[in-house]
């Protein structure tokens, strides 16, 4: 891959300058702060979970486009998704950015937009960033509902 | 820090203009080409390339003389200690120090600058004793002083950066009381490539008794270094950022100073007399060069200062010069850029912003044009803090950039706007 925009797809560069579910989430179950100080990418990620379900997900932060449009883009994936399905998406999603495979059933499509990351090995880690966050969000402890 | 001036005005002298496409020649690696395009290596700041001469001595050196120094009665331990200790009276020359003895050879700056935390900072510094340190510094001149302050009850006080992008000489009089004991500081910014005027920093800090530690790493293949002009108690830096090896540096340091220092690591070759009751140490500088040294590195190092010995300073001072000014100019052309320019005396280090961009974008779209930068917060966050940025991009040029590498930059950075809006 030679090609910026092979990298910076319309997808990524849509949802970087206009990125969804970006906002401070009210009666928050769980919040987690995502953070590469290799590049300053830092992102907070709350979650709202109706038993096993992720009823409301949201984030506020900074970082580079492909930190930015993952965070966002993984948002609207995993809402209204059972825990079990986020761990198959997060397994699947590390498959494919790390190249060990391509993106398969278990990810929505629109992920597929971050394969081209694995031809970028300093910027897999931007890409990953938000599903670390949210793996450790929804299998780490809940939060005080005033923290939220 | 919008209106940036140069600091050496490229003046129309009678020296004639240096051969860039000579000096290109010795340096193997730009012939390289990056995602099909031919490299242009803008990362100088962050390491800079090594002329063949380096690679050569280090493995002639490898191949043909290698044995441990200091050691043997045999003829190759005697020759490549002749060699080792040859680097040391050369570096001693290129600082225009009193002794060679003053001169110890560490694995680094950031190894070198530990070496005096650890060594002089902590069996001089009592609680309540305060370490000034700048705004701008890389964290290499600050955990190894928090990390000592903590050892010792020291405080740190800092020394802000203006608008300007130079340290408030004004905040430096109220800080330097009687506490001061220490004032450590970077002679040029990696990140904005401010000069600071090192003397009179050096002359007030003495003023109050306090020793003046200098982080040299980005000045050495910019600046001619004269401690004893420039006033400090140490100077540190590395060979990798001056066309030398990976893996070597050195610390010079008042003999006076180090005579008084502990050993900084124990170990082999640091030593006089060893028992299980007491050990007594090798006077300087053998008694900071616990172990085995970088040997081939150290001779690569002395390659390197052979090879900058034998430029002509002025040449290349006013050839990158040119491609400051160049770069600056044709930067400040492109929309919605912002550029961290000093306007107080700097060297060829360029750091600049797309508004809206993160800078590990502009990075990766660069790349693809083959032009190599830094995108980061350049390990120095509170200087970003100051700058209100999460990081900066970075050009930081060598004397083998040309100007053709600045067009290669600026069209990268027109795809970056084009790619991003």
């Amino acid at each position: 891959m030679t090609d910026a925009s092979e990298l910076y797809q319309s997808l990524i560069l849509d949802h970087n300058r206009a990125p969804r579910n970006f906002r401070v989430l009210e009666h928050a179950d769980r919040r987690v702060e995502g953070y590469n100080p290799l590049c300053g990418d830092h992102f907070t990620l709350q979650l709202r979970l109706d038993g096993n379900r992720i009823s409301d997900v949201a984030f506020q932060g900074s970082g580079c486009a492909i930190s930015k449009a993952s965070i966002s883009l993984m948002t609207m994936a995993v809402k209204g998704k059972t825990v079990e399905e986020v761990d198959r998406m997060f397994d699947s999603f590390h498959r494919m950015v790390m190249g060990q495979g391509g993106p398969d059933a278990d990810l929505p499509v629109k992920l597929a937009v971050f394969a081209g990351v694995r031809e970028f090995p300093s910027r897999v880690k931007c890409a990953s960033l938000a599903w670390h966050a949210l793996k450790s969000a929804i299998h780490g402890e809940a939060v005080e509902p005033e923290a939220g | 820090m919008t209106t940036p001036t140069l600091h050496r005005p490229v003046e129309p002298v009678a020296t004639p203009a240096f051969d860039v496409a000579q000096a290109r020649r010795d340096f193997p690696v730009l012939q390289e080409r990056v995602h099909g395009k031919p490299l242009a290596y803008l990362d100088n700041g962050a390491s800079s390339q090594r002329p063949r001469v380096v690679v050569e001595a280090e493995a002639d050196y490898a191949l043909r003389e290698h044995a441990n120094v200091h050691r043997g009665v045999h003829t190759l331990s005697q020759r490549a200690t002749a060699r080792y200790d040859g680097v040391r009276e050369s570096l001693r020359a290129f600082l225009k120090a009193p002794a060679a003895s003053e001169v110890i050879f560490t694995a680094g700056t950031t190894a070198g600058l530990n070496l005096v935390a650890a060594s002089y900072g902590r069996s001089t510094l009592k609680p309540g004793d305060e370490i000034l340190l700048t705004e701008m510094e890389h964290h290499s001149n600050i955990v190894p002083w928090q990390l000592t302050a903590q050892a010792t009850g020291a405080v740190i006080r800092v020394i802000p950066v203006t608008e300007a992008g130079s340290l408030d000489l004004g905040a430096l009089e109220r800080l330097l009381t009687s506490r001061t004991r220490l004032v450590a500081l970077t002679h040029v910014s990696n990140v904005l490539g401010t000069v600071n005027p090192l003397r009179q920093i050096a002359d007030r800090a003495h003023a109050v008794g306090a020793v003046v530690v200098v982080d040299g790493a980005q000045a050495t293949a910019h600046l001619s270094v004269d401690v004893q002009a420039l006033g400090c108690d140490f100077y540190v830096a590395s060979a990798h950022k001056m066309y030398g090896p990976t893996g070597v540096g050195f610390v010079w340091g008042r003999r006076a100073l180090l005579d008084a220092m502990p050993p900084w690591q124990g170990g082999g070759g640091m030593i006089q007399s060893v028992t299980f009751e007491e050990t007594t140490y090798a006077p300087v500088p053998a008694r900071f060069e616990a172990g085995t040294p970088p040997i081939a590195q150290v001779v690569g190092f002395g390659a390197a200062l052979e090879y900058l010995g034998g430029l002509n300073r002025e040449q290349v001072d006013a050839h990158e010069a040119d491609l400051l000014a160049y770069a600056t100019d044709q930067l400040l052309r492109l929309p919605r850029v912002r550029v961290f320019a000093a306007t107080a005396e700097r060297v060829s280090v360029l750091s600049f912003m797309l508004d809206g961009i993160h800078p590990h974008d502009v990075g990766t779209v660069l790349d693809l044009h083959g032009v190599a930068v830094r995108a980061s917060h350049h390990c120095a966050q509170p200087l970003m803090r100051r700058l209100g940025v999460p990081g900066t991009v970075r050009a930081s040029f060598g004397l083998y950039n040309t100007r053709s590498e600045v067009d290669a930059l600026i069209e990268g950075l027109r795809e970056v706007r084009q790619v991003f809006g």
